[in-house]
């Protein structure tokens, strides 16, 4: 296969960037996406070019660590799958590819298509957990969960904080990755003392890491690579409504 | 150096108990004084951080990934093991400690393993109560399966996700700790050296990867817990970033690295499908219990698979091992697929794969059947291969997976610098030659959660531990001979990129020192190893500077540590003379082509220690003796 | 945990207003839209100029309508405060950029759609609610809308505007259950439902001008 890869550059987070072209021969259809990606690079070292910068760690699809726009689309042209999980079979013989970095104001550019993903983890820190110290927990079995509750949350926190929700959304609002850790501890039993606390505390480092607010397109459902619930998102909405009014 | 391991006196049930009593305690009001450097944000990095803080220390947490819920650890599938006995089948801490220790191979420590299964209830515990969504029964409790071949149900499960929900659990005690103050968070950080005043672990170096500082961290006392080492063989499950660079520079300052040859390979892996291939992708070995192993009965038999007759295929497993067959242990059925590979019956492109058929059960049992217990399995295996296993069947190939070496502990969990802890799978001590499944979740969180909380503090409480700044000239030192490093790296300008250094020591390493070795191999191997490191050293190619993001220069360090680490993991190889766990020798194998032990001989812990460059490592030996579990010879015919 | 927010000043306070009030306002179109049927009543008018003089006198009415007005103003407000907070979210815009894939046309144009339909509105009150309201002239109720509504141009432009306020509700109405948390409760009544605020209504008040220049054309 032949592809033209219309590639997002930047210096840094400060310098302007833009969209460099390269031509990739060689491509096979088992390859995935990444490994043209380091095939290319590959190319680029061995001439002196600084190699093209991409996170990506565990190439399965669930650490999270990848994040690119691929086409105009988070993660990609597959639904349910990261962008470590494409392959190039999916796309055309001679196709051209445009990868970007995710962009949102929350997000800076590190380098090239490498972003800053922290305001996620400030956002975990300013209530995403249950706050229980090692040692002192009492036996597993004491407190039975029903088997639906168990599974709606563990459909929330199968998120893997790529940001795919930020980049979908046209407000580049992180919605959905607060509310699916809202909800995940929220629905189980043991999260019930802090959730009002919870819920209030992530909604309010949200806002202020600059994210914008959702208006209910729903593209991160669409787009997660996880495919979490907007159900979610009412479940947070309700939250805060109760937290403040009732 | 005499290795003291530290054991506590008294019976085995009662060692733990004993030494936590004898440990002394740092007084809570004194706790904040002494500032604990916890590097990687894995399980164990990121339960001992979390728990560290809790208890009033002043913790410093690091990794190099953007944010501490990244680390490898979320990748594991499986389950973690803890003996609770909740499915009424004979399970107990006993059971389990023997277990562990006979599928090590009798190459482990008996009181150390005993304590991981004492603990591992409690982590389940403490997960639970973390919000950890373990898989439940319709009467809401907690559901148990039996993993890897064991006979009880011990191994909890949350989906086929248990890694990412035990680290989210791990992350988010942390995030609590950050975000009270309690932990300061380094993100992007990569850990270069160990710095050593007064032998004494005082401090780190890192770099930072976002403008390439170099910055000196001193601390009263310094945890690893940075994994494995599996990607010195290139092609591992192992997440791209994973490196033994941390260890390694800790090694090179006195740290002991022990049993560096136990390496775990993984049998039922995807196999390799394009000469770029990056990495591999593991799938549960419960595909096992109902998937039919086989090769083509003739050379080079290139047709469809759904072509050949029965007559023609090979059930290898089950005609070498009638009563096990497909269920043999990972070592056995990773070693098996490679010799047929060898012997030229591999099926696929590259005849590097033997093929795992559900066709039987298929027609058995009907689609439905085989989809309810395996349809995320097949879907993983469509996503990567493009192709429909229900229809013609899967191939697989063995992979390097785990890593049961790594720095020398005692019971306390410090290596041989005083000061100095290690956890999770960069510390060597309970999985012995082979780990079980569902054990490296349990051993990461027990020794980050349960054990160092206590070891930690007997450390600083009984050690006099003067006032270190990190302006002391020992980091300078350090600083200096890191930029030395990697100036020297920037200027070789030669023609060849990092990677292509790393997958030839891959194909080294997985041809000489993988599932099957032997001395001429191995002797071979340290040939090629240093001939290949000096043309590294000579002609790799680096672009861009040290000032900035620069990938590629994070990866000729760790490449530049994998090309030393490889020939460590090979002498330790040659010289352990005998066949045991996932450590197979040729050359001692018995009549039935298993693995021979030699207890004799080789009944010990292989700690080497490093005399410098140039020079060979000096081996010192941990007797290991076994008072509670016999040794026996594995049979699974 | 000593971070909180208010309510209003929120990203999700705002949403949670814009629902209120939009809801608030779908209320309205109800109301508005079932006297409004009274047009089609072949009287030849009556009924309607009754009802429009009853509503212009009411004083029950003229304080609703002053609540009315403050919720167009809110619900408008906030509309546009929120898409300023929103474009401040990303600065650099994505070279390629193909959200038809992953949300409806409908969902994205809520500003425009909306502002259409404001100043629709403003026509609107302008050629009906200001004459009727302060009985400046001299033709019937019933004459003023017969009249107004014979020009095709208008017509035109009446339609074009109904379908936007269509678009708008095909968004708003499930979204404003969304921002308060009960969507998934009640997905599919509430998908029923918002047939009527989608399709119905804004197709009644369509048929209202289309009524009266293709069929009462010539009277």
């Amino acid at each position: 296969m032949h592809i033209t890869l219309n590639i997002w550059r930047q210096k840094d987070r400060n310098s302007q960037g833009g969209l460099v072209t390269y031509e990739l021969s060689d491509v096979t259809p088992d390859m995935s996406l990444l490994e043209a990606l380091d095939l290319l690079n590959l190319g680029l070292v061995r001439t002196g070019v600084d190699a093209i910068a991409f996170d990506n760690d565990c190439r399965e699809g669930i650490c999270g660590t990848c994040c690119l726009q691929i086409n105009g689309r988070p993660h990609g042209p597959l639904k349910g799958v990261a962008a470590c999980q494409i392959y190039m079979r999916s796309f055309e013989d001679n196709a051209t590819i445009i990868i970007e970095p995710f962009r949102a104001k929350a997000f800076p550019i590190v380098k090239d298509l490498v972003i800053d993903r922290s305001a996620f983890d400030r956002i975990i820190q300013a209530g995403g957990f249950i706050s229980v110290k090692t040692g002192g927990a009492p036996d597993g079995n004491t407190l039975p969960i029903s088997k639906h509750t168990l599974e709606t949350a563990f459909d929330a926190a199968a998120c893997i904080g790529c940001g795919a929700c930020v980049a979908a959304c046209k407000n580049a609002s992180a919605m959905l990755f607060v509310a699916a850790k809202v909800a995940h501890l929220g629905r189980l039993p043991q999260g019930q003392p802090e959730r009002k606390q919870r819920a209030l505390g992530m909604v309010a480092q949200m806002d202020s890491e600059g994210f914008g607010a959702c208006s209910n397109t729903y593209a991160c459902q669409y787009e997660c690579p996880k495919q979490i619930s907007v159900d979610n998102i009412a479940f947070l909405n309700s939250e805060i409504l109760r937290a403040k009014i009732f | 150096m005499e290795l003291d391991s530290r054991i506590p006196e008294g019976p085995l049930e009662k060692k733990w108990d004993s030494s936590r009593f004898n440990m002394k305690l740092v007084n809570p009001a004194n706790r904040l004084k002494y500032h604990i450097i916890v590097v990687g944000t894995g399980l164990a990095g990121s339960a001992a951080a979390a728990s560290l803080a809790e208890l009033g220390y002043n913790v410093t947490s690091l990794c190099y990934h953007e944010s501490p819920r990244r680390a490898h650890s979320i990748a594991a599938q499986g389950g973690i093991n803890a003996p609770k006995n909740y499915a009424n089948d004979g399970d107990s801490i006993y059971r389990l400690f023997y277990d562990t220790i006979k599928g090590g191979d009798y190459r482990s420590r008996e009181a150390n393993v005993y304590r991981l299964a004492q603990v591992s209830g409690s982590i389940i515990d403490q997960c639970v109560a973390q919000g950890v969504p373990f898989a439940r029964e319709y009467g809401g409790l907690l559901e148990t399966r039996s993993f890897g071949g064991t006979q009880v149900s011990r191994t909890f499960f949350a989906r086929g996700q248990t890694g990412q929900q035990l680290l989210l659990g791990a992350y988010q005690s942390l995030s609590r700790q950050i975000g009270l103050g309690a932990v300061k968070f380094l993100g992007r950080r990569e850990m270069l050296d160990l710095v050593v005043i007064d032998g004494q672990a005082r401090g780190i170096v890192v770099r930072n990867l976002i403008n390439g500082n170099l910055e000196s961290i001193a601390g009263d006392a310094v945890i690893l817990a940075t994994g494995g080492y599996s990607n010195v063989f290139f092609l591992s499950t192992n997440a791209r970033q994973c490196n033994a660079s941390a260890i390694w520079r800790a090694y090179k300052r006195g740290a002991f690295f022990a049993n560096p040859c136990f390496t775990q390979i993984h049998p039922t892996c995807i196999p390799v499908s394009s000469e770029h291939q990056s990495k591999l992708t593991l799938m549960s070995e419960s595909l096992r219990n109902d998937g039919r192993i086989w090769v083509p009965k003739a050379v080079g038999d290139k047709r469809d698979p759904n072509q050949i007759p029965e007559n023609e295929r090979d059930y290898y497993l089950e005609r070498l091992y009638p009563s096990f067959g497909n269920l043999v242990p990972r070592d056995v059925a990773s070693r098996r697929a490679k010799e047929m590979c060898d012997k030229g019956y591999g099926v696929g492109a590259t005849s590097m794969a033997v093929y795992l058929d559900f066709r039987d059960n298929i027609k058995r049992h009907g689609k439905p059947w085989v989809a309810e217990k395996y349809a995320n399995l097949f879907e993983m295996y469509q996503e990567i291969t493009g192709e429909n296993a229900y229809e013609a069947p899967m191939r697989i190939y063995p992979a390097a997976h785990y890593t049961m070496g790594g720095l020398w502990i005692d019971y306390n969990m410090m290596s041989t610098i005083p000061g100095l802890f290690v956890l999770g799978e960069a510390n060597f001590s309970d999985h012995g030659a082979n780990r079980l499944g569902a054990s490296a979740l349990m051993q990461g969180l027990a020794d980050g959660y349960f054990i160092i909380p206590y070891t930690l503090s007997d450390y600083l409480a009984s050690n006099k531990i003067k006032a270190v700044a990190n302006s002391h000239s020992a980091f300078k030192d350090s600083e200096q001979s890191i930029a030395s490093m990697i100036k020297k790296l920037l200027s070789i300008s030669g023609n060849r990129a990092v990677e292509e250094f790393h997958k030839e020591l891959g194909d080294i390493m997985c041809q000489h020192c993988g599932m099957a070795r032997n001395a001429e191999g191995l002797k071979k191997a340290l040939e090629l190893i240093p001939a290949l490191r000096e043309r590294f050293w000579s002609s790799v190619r680096i672009p861009g500077s040290s000032e900035d993001f620069n990938q590629e220069l994070e990866k000729a360090q760790q490449v530049a540590d994998f090309l030393e680490l490889g020939q460590l993991i090979v002498e330790d190889a040659l010289q352990r003379e005998e066949s045991c766990g996932s450590h197979f020798r040729e050359e001692f194998e018995t009549e039935d082509g298993e693995a021979k032990r030699d207890d004799d001989r080789f009944s010990h812990v292989a700690a080497w220690e490093f005399q410098g460059h140039g020079k060979s490592p000096m081996l010192h030996k941990e007797h290991l003796s076994f008072e509670y579990a016999k040794p026996s010879q594995r049979s699974y015919k | 945990m000593a971070k909180t927010i208010s309510l209003y000043g929120s990203s999700i306070g705002q949403k949670i207003v814009s629902a209120f009030t939009g809801l608030f306002l779908c209320g309205f179109l109800v109301i508005h839209v079932s006297g409004n049927l009274l047009l089609f009543k072949n009287d030849g008018g009556v009924s309607f100029d009754h009802y429009a003089g009853a509503l212009s006198s009411s004083v029950l009415i003229r304080s609703i309508e002053i609540l009315l007005f403050a919720g167009f103003a809110i619900h408008i407000f906030w509309g546009i405060r929120g898409w300023i907070f929103n474009r401040r979210a990303r600065p650099k815009n994505y070279a390629e950029y193909n959200p038809s894939e992953s949300s409806s046309l409908f969902s994205r144009i809520m500003l425009l759609s909306g502002s259409i339909v404001l100043f629709f509105l403003v026509v609107h009150l302008k050629n009906f609610w200001v004459p009727i309201r302060f009985g400046a002239q001299d033709l019937s109720d019933y004459d003023l809308v017969r009249i107004a509504f014979q020009s095709p141009l208008y017509d035109f432009f009446y339609v074009f505007c109904l379908v936007l306020l269509a678009f708008h509700l095909r968004q708003g109405f499930q979204a404003a259950f969304q921002s308060v948390g009960l969507r998934s409760l009640w997905l599919k009544a509430i998908n029923m439902v918002a047939i009527i605020f989608w399709l119905l209504i804004p197709a009644a008040f369509a048929a209202m001008p289309l009524y009266f220049l293709l069929a009462k054309g010539g009277r």
